[in-house]
């Protein structure tokens, strides 16, 4: 008994797993929430184009010898807002807009690191994340941005909600409409930020597609959909940190993918909406 | 309350052009609806009824022309005006259940910050009884049928408690009964002062329920009573190929041959 307890307990006798896991925790927990608004807006994409544009901040800091995190949230929300008014003036569809405009902030960042031949550590840390490498100043950061997301997200659940299910019909209602959508996406960007730190680049979007689409699959209420995703993300972000732990390998790539095997899991088992279920207990799947 | 003394106008436009990237889709439309009348809004596909509808509401800016709502060429309060989109237009995969989508209906009124209350949440109620959906209130929006749909979102419109009302097409794909209890609605507000522009296909309904009909073509061909333009000159004109209008007793019956 004892030694199963040693087993659950052990990882967490070491402070860099400690700050790790409280880190990835409030990091998969806001990505979730934001993620709803993102993938039922049809925008997965945004959530891969944003981190990598945030690139071309990180790498700007990096040669200025400014603050990495802040020079990443200004080129990440600079591009969310771009696309916004890109698209919102109907110039070029949602998905063109996006690609040209990550790939080319993106491209800024490796032509930018391009010109310094000491590639750091530091610098790769962003691309592929290390959770297991926060500070507590980090750890810090990351609580103050990602309370902030919520609360505001909470504040103006009610318009957040109108604008992204019926954009005209909230106009028409007199609702700040393009407000709330260039609020959204600079929250999706500075989202798309702190989880650098935790999964990189690569596969921050995961952390806010993942999980929010498992939510989707088990719930039929914006709000219940948001805490499950949450919950998912949580459970990904301590499910995945035992992996790294055990198996000793990469923590970012466990916690995402056990946050892929949760989706499976939903995929097929979901009460009413899973494969299973359709396939075998409906009355539709008898014939 | 309901009743007003004199022509009060709800409506005017004049000579409205609007269009989109460049093509023009209303050329100089002109017409008026007074106060506290069912007024339907016909013609063939792509004749603008929709844009039109966008117009008034301020959703889309026209080129030229003015539109005045109560008297009043300035925006009114947008609090005064309800709308129902084509359902076409909405996204249905939502997670919201028909009551949430109702109860959106009110938020124009709350302001900022504000969450609705057990009185928005009563009238959100009251408004899904009066298009006989207080049974699916706890429905995802996506699980209705199409008829269902509808309802909801005239229910919706009905929550703003607006003065105008401008509906899309609410009428096409419902049933005979609910096509009924939908008109039954409609005159029950009209009867309570609201003013109603009614976006539809369903001509022998203008015909025989309504008291203001718009034929609308890119221009207004005519408007006035359904009795005085609903003649087969005009309804040729607006829908440009041959109807048959079919006269029985004071009802009059729109089809093709
Ligand atoms: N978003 C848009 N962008 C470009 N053109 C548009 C747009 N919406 C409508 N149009 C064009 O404007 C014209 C009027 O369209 P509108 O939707 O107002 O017609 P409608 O009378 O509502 O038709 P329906 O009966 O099919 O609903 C059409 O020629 C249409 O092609
Ligand atoms: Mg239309």
């Amino acid at each position: 008994m004892t030694e199963v307890l040693d087993y659950v307990s052990d990882p967490w006798t070491l402070e860099f797993m400690r700050r790790g896991l409280i880190a990835a925790v409030m990091v998969s927990a806001v990505a979730a929430v934001i993620g709803c608004f993102v993938i039922l807006k049809g925008m997965a994409f945004i959530g891969d184009a944003l981190p990598h544009a945030s690139f071309g901040g990180v790498a700007a800091a990096f040669v200025l010898g400014a603050n990495l995190y802040l020079g990443g949230a200004i080129a990440a929300v600079l591009t969310a807002l771009l696309i916004g008014f890109v698209s919102r003036r109907a110039l070029l569809k949602y998905d063109t807009a996006i690609g040209i405009l990550f790939v080319g902030a993106f491209a800024a960042g490796i032509l930018i690191i391009s010109r310094r031949t000491n590639y750091t550590p530091d610098l790769f840390s962003f691309v592929f994340g290390n959770v297991l490498g926060v500070s507590w100043s980090d750890v810090w950061t990351t609580a103050v941005v990602a309370a902030v997301i919520l609360v505001l997200v909470v504040l103006f659940y009610k318009e957040l909600l109108f604008v992204t299910y019926d954009p005209s019909m909230a106009a028409a209602a007199g609702l700040p409409v393009a407000a709330v959508q260039y609020g959204l996406l600079a929250l999706i960007g500075v989202t798309t930020v702190i989880g650098l730190q935790t999964v990189g680049i690569v596969l921050v979007v995961a952390l806010i597609v993942t999980p929010a689409a498992t939510a989707q699959l088990l719930t039929r209420r914006l709000p219940a959909m948001m805490a499950a995703g949450a919950a998912v993300g949580v459970l990904s972000s301590l499910a995945g940190l035992y992996v790294a732990y055990y198996a000793d390998v990469s923590a970012s790539a466990a916690i995402v993918l056990t946050a892929t095997a949760f989706f499976f899991l939903a995929f097929l088992f979901a009460p009413g909406r899973g494969l299973l279920w359709q396939r075998g207990f409906s009355p539709a799947g008898r014939v | 309350m309901a009743e007003q003394s004199g022509p009060a106008l709800a409506l005017e436009a004049d000579d409205i052009w609007a269009g989109y990237n460049g093509r023009t889709a209303l050329e100089g439309v002109a017409f008026n609806i007074e106060t506290g009348c069912l007024a339907g809004l016909v013609g063939p596909n792509g004749s603008g009824k929709s844009t039109l509808l966008r117009l008034i509401l301020g959703l889309h800016k026209p080129w030229r022309g003015r539109i005045r709502i109560f008297g009043s060429g300035a925006r009114p309060d947008r609090l005064r005006l309800g709308y129902t989109p084509q359902t076409e237009q909405v996204d249905w995969s939502f997670p919201v259940t028909v009551l949430d989508v109702v109860l959106m209906g009110r938020y124009g009124r709350l302001g900022p910050l504000r969450r609705p209350t057990a009185t928005d949440r009563d009238i959100a109620r009251q408004a899904l009884e009066s298009v006989r959906m207080a049974d699916l209130a706890d429905r995802r929006i996506g699980e209705l049928s199409g008829g269902q749909q509808r309802r909801a979102l005239v229910a919706r419109a009905l929550a703003q408690e607006a003065d105008l009302l401008l509906l899309d097409e609410p009428l096409s794909g419902l049933d005979a009964t609910a096509q009924h209890d939908l008109i039954n609605l409609f005159e029950g507000l009209r009867h309570q002062g609201k003013t109603l522009l009614v976006a539809t296909h369903d001509l022998s309904c203008v015909a025989a329920d309504f008291d203001h009909a718009i034929l609308l073509n890119r221009k207004v061909v005519a408007f006035g009573r359904p009795a005085d333009v609903f003649t087969e000159e005009l309804l040729n004109a607006t829908f440009q190929r041959h109807l048959l209008l079919v006269r029985l007793e004071d009802r009059t019956y729109v089809g093709h041959d």
